[in-house]
């Protein structure tokens, strides 16, 4: 009964959600308040309902409701409660609906934010904007209802549920979701600010200063996001991979990329008032690419490991969906965009240059993730067969596109907006270029690799932090005191967190150490200065797993430094999934995973040991990335309730900087 | 022009999702590259006759239907009445392919559901296996009186397809013997 | 006995898998250039049963025989493109992650270049463009706003 229930709440949603574009939009149109007030009111009540259908097939969940077909295929009476919760959105109908939550839940912020009295967005931008995301969430809502209905039964009911996917409970697995959708959804918003400033032909800057604080919110959670799922892959898969260039992960990652572009793109726009035009088209590329992403997801178009179970009318339906909100906004982009030329000019080594290329680079590794994810599909179109695009491709065309774009983040952070020497910004960077070639050198020779592709990742890494933190140390001797400006501080965090990234992938990629091998009770086997004995296996029970779960002391230098225990774990649906073990470390991880048993009478098994150097620093650098997000938007600017218009130089960060009055040493 | 750039682009990239979608159902078979082209030569025992070995050209001159199975292969067991009944039906012998199998279990299993095959060798290792580019099972090859593969199917293999698939080139391949 | 294999029905996989079975154990190498070579070759083949991993990590039992054949052609004095042309005879280019340079590839691995030339000539154009705006508003005299900074 309380699933027909959800089924009618779903349905009411979708009807909100269609009020929730027709009003706002004619009241806008016609500059009728109350219609355009009906904007906020219908999204409260989209949101919930929304939020009732979620509780309700949670709640069906948590009581075991195995008449329903999705909680009977994801959940067993055996499976915690957290992963009872989990579940709800761990296979596609579930994860649709969070999506769709979300989609309410940015819309209600937006509702929040600018119906406050000391909001700056005009009522019928606001309402625009809302309307936007009501289409976005209808076609979502159909799409639920009409493919992907979490509250169908199954009669008879099954007597117990077929469990959730073991590879899904997983502490990692059940933010990972919500955070990605947080920023695939969230690029929705900077869409509908978009779309809004084209409807109305408010197509100045104010659009995206009103619009970055979204957009950075957005891309702090994608980053998050995809972090969460590069870290849950490389310990729960159980071969110590960071990323895998798997279609999936390129899904999202395409969102990511075009979205970083956008951020750099707004900085221009809203400082300097050029490439508005360009802004606009990223910012509907950011949030179509998420959409194509679920398509690619959802469709079954392509083979992945995670991809959900396909279904081609899922498909078709998410394809029309594309055509309507992509095609749509594109072809109002081409009616609308301004022919004039916006914003003053620039030499050709000045910042808004320099983020020109920036963004340049990143359309084309776009252009690349895309080309290499889609063109199995091209070749079996015309009829060239099946081929694989895999990590080889990416990975090395990847380093290729990038590697320019790395080194010109100092020069960038140093440059001034409209006009600069190249010589000049290149002479601070001297005491940094040295202190990069010197730590180079240095791991060149304790490692006493040739490797280049090391090599050149430890020298970019080092030359982004010693060259952003040059710049930091001149602004704090310049303002005599250790603060920055909320956005510049961002900046500086934010490229630092580059500069580790690519440092820890440099380290991982080519010096980890990982050796396959058979171990008994009692042998032992040492790599790189780890020693590790292995104890035997002892038969451990879960609450819906049986396991063996095998010891490993790790001594180094005769000291017991840890004690680890992988698991070789038997689901009760009969899923094997191996749990490795983990000592994490700043400089180096230590990863233990049991493969299968050689000899079960003399516990024999297959086991694989890696030492991996510095790949926490990949994700402390998507932290740091993260948080400079987050700190960025909330940046006093964003606050304010007027803004100067048309003057560069009303704006503080940019006037203030004393980097760009040229006193410095 | 330049404006509508992207939807352009957009266009092309979602009549190419489309053809992605129509493909949908296939992505996961793998043609094989053997097609038309001569058989990989093998010299297999057969299953309970270890000391008896079959080669490739012992089964030159016949046109047969190469099934590779094995007991523990849950889907073979969905397959096996066809087999049987194609076997029965004398359309073309049936050889078996036991790929990495005990043979023991193989016979056990042949006792139980009945055993098509005519020749049934046995893939121990999975060596020829791999040289066939098998890389699940069932999957069935059709191999002409010249030794060259003709066809492969991948997965369950029934009356609607061998009728839809098989029989047609069946035909095809007596003409060419006829025409020589 | 044979277990940890996945097969397919149409697209329909289904995982045969049981716990504990008896494994092949890992391989031998002679030495540690044989190991990195090996190691580095089956990272960029393709697992045919795995839809989307690659020789070294899965642990699919065809993922099992193919590393040990790779090992013995290995051993036997093959170069690593015989290696592969070895299993594209067999299971075509699907195998392949790091696709081969013919035709059929040739907009997967030049297009990313090309697209890159293109969008470089658009960007130098609209640098250009705005470059002489800058000049232009330089030379108005009333425009401090314009004023040059100077080192």
């Amino acid at each position: 009964m309380i699933a027909e229930l959800g089924q009618l709440t779903l349905i009411i949603a979708a009807l909100l959600a269609l009020a929730q574009f027709a009003f706002p939009i004619y009241g806008a149109w016609r500059n009728n308040q109350s219609f355009m007030a009906m904007g906020n009111s219908t999204a409260y009540g989209q949101f919930v309902f929304v939020s009732i259908a979620l509780g309700i097939l949670t709640y069906s969940f948590l009581v075991q409701d195995f008449s329903l077909a999705y909680v009977a295929n994801n959940s067993n009476s055996d499976l915690p409660i957290i992963y009872r919760i989990s579940a709800v959105w761990g296979a596609h109908e579930g994860s649709l609906l969070l999506w769709v939550f979300i989609i309410t839940l940015w819309t209600v912020a937006v509702t929040v934010v600018s119906s406050r009295k000391t909001s700056v967005l005009p009522k019928a931008f606001s309402a625009r904007v809302i309307a936007i995301l009501g289409l976005v969430s209808f076609g979502f809502l159909l799409f639920v209802i009409f493919t992907s209905n979490p509250f169908d039964r199954i009669l008879p009911a099954p007597f117990d549920g077929r469990d959730l996917n073991p590879l899904l409970q997983d502490i990692g697995l059940i933010i990972h979701p919500p955070m990605l959708y947080l920023g695939y959804v969230g690029f929705a918003v900077a869409f509908a600010f978009a779309i809004a400033a084209l409807l109305g032909g408010e197509i100045n800057r104010e659009w995206v200063r009103w619009a970055r604080p979204w957009t950075l919110l957005a891309w702090s959670f994608l980053t998050f996001g995809i972090a969460l799922g590069s870290w849950w892959a490389y310990y729960e898969l159980g071969w110590g991979g960071w990323w895998f260039w798997d279609p999936v992960e390129n899904a999202s990652f395409m969102p990511w990329i075009v979205g970083t572009a956008l951020l750099h793109a707004q900085a221009v726009t809203e400082k300097r008032g050029s490439f508005i035009g360009w802004t606009l088209l990223l910012s509907i590329s950011a949030f179509s690419l998420s959409l194509l992403g679920a398509f690619l997801v959802r469709s079954g178009v392509i083979t992945s490991v995670h991809a959900f179970a396909s279904d081609p009318t899922r498909g078709v339906f998410i394809l029309m969906y594309l055509g309507v909100i992509v095609g749509g906004s594109l072809a109002l982009y081409a009616l609308r965009v301004p022919k004039m030329i916006s914003g003053s000019g620039f030499t050709w080594f000045s910042r808004e240059s320099l983020i020109l290329i920036n963004n340049l680079l990143l359309t084309v590794a776009l252009f690349m993730v895309l080309l290499g994810t889609l063109y199995p599909i091209i070749a079996d179109a015309f009829g060239m067969g099946k081929i694989s695009v895999g990590p080889p491709y990416f990975g090395s065309l990847f380093i290729v596109i990038m590697a320019p774009l790395v080194m010109l983040i100092p020069l960038a952070a140093y440059s001034r907006w409209k006009q600069d020497k190249a010589g000049r910004v290149l002479s601070k960077l001297l005491v940094p270029l040295f202190i990069s070639i010197a730590v180079t050198a240095m791991v060149a020779w304790q490692n006493d690799a040739s490797n280049l592709r090391t090599l050149s990742g430890v020298f970019a890494g080092t030359w982004v932090i010693s060259g952003t933190l040059r710049y930091t140390i001149e602004r704090f001797r310049k303002n005599n005191r250790f603060t920055l400006p909320r956005s510049e501080f961002a900046m500086v965090l934010a490229h630092i967190g580059v500069g580790v990234f690519v440092i820890g992938v440099a380290m991982v990629e080519t010096t980890s150490t990982e050796k396959h091998l058979a171990m008994g009770s009692g042998d032992s086997y040492t790599i790189a200065e780890y020693q590790f004995t292995f104890k035997g296996t002892e038969h451990i029970d879960g609450p819906n797993f049986s396991a063996e779960r095998g010891t490993f002391l790790v001594t180094k230098n005769g000291k017991l430094i840890s004690t680890m225990y992988p698991e070789k774990r038997q689901y009760r649906n009969n899923q094997i999934m191996t749990e490795a073990a983990l000592d994490p470390g700043f400089t180096r991880d230590l990863y233990v995973s049991l493969g299968d048993p050689l000899d079960e009478a003399r516990q024999i098994w297959a086991v694989r040991i890696y030492e991996k150097p510095f790949i926490r620093w990949i994700w402390l650098g998507a932290l740091m990335m993260t948080f400079a997000g987050l700190i960025a938007l909330s940046d006093r600017r964003y606050r304010r309730k007027k803004t100067h218009q048309n003057e560069p130089s009303a704006e503080p960060s940019n006037n203030t900087n004393p980097l760009t009055n040229g006193s410095m040493p | 022009m330049k404006r509508w750039l992207p939807l352009i682009s957009f266009a092309i990239l979602a009549i190419l999702l489309g053809f992605g979608l129509k493909n949908a159902d296939t992505k996961s078979l793998i043609p094989s590259p053997l097609i038309d082209k001569p058989a990989p030569d093998f010299n297999l025992p057969l299953v309970g006759q270890p000391e008896v070995f079959v080669s490739k050209s012992d089964l030159l001159g016949t046109t047969y239907l190469l099934n590779v199975w094995g007991s523990w292969c849950a889907a073979c067991r969905v397959e096996h009445p066809f087999m049987n009944q194609l076997s029965r039906s004398g359309i073309l012998p049936v050889v078996g392919l036991n790929w990495k199998d005990e043979p023991t279990e193989a016979i056990a299993w042949l006792k139980q559901f009945g055993d098509p095959y005519s020749i049934n060798m046995s893939d121990y290792s999975g060596r020829t296996a791999i040289d066939f580019g098998v890389y699940g099972a069932p999957e069935s090859f059709i191999i002409d009186a010249k030794g060259n593969v003709r066809y492969k199917h991948i997965g369950v293999l029934n009356q609607q397809i061998f009728e839809r698939e098989i029989q047609p080139l069946l035909a095809t391949i007596a003409r060419e013997v006829s025409g020589q | 006995m044979k277990n940890t294999l996945i097969y397919l029905i149409f697209g329909i996989s289904i995982v045969l898998l049981s716990a504990f079975s008896v494994a092949a154990p890992p391989l031998e190498f002679d030495n540690q250039t044989q190991e990195s070579r090996f190691n580095k070759l089956v990272a960029e083949l393709r697992c045919l049963v795995c839809q989307n991993q690659n020789l070294a990590d899965s642990d699919a039992e065809l993922a099992q025989d193919l590393r040990r054949e790779v090992l013995d052609l290995i051993r036997s004095g093959k170069s690593d493109t015989q290696v592969k042309d070895f299993l594209v005879q067999r299971y075509g280019e699907f195998v392949l992650y790091r696709p081969r340079l013919d035709k059929s590839t040739y907009l997967l691995w030049l297009g990313p270049a090309v697209f890159f030339l293109i969008a470089a000539v658009v960007i130098g154009l609209v640098i250009g463009k705005r470059n002489q705006q800058f000049l232009e508003n330089q030379n108005m005299p009333n425009n401090k706003d314009q004023k040059p900074h100077d080192d």
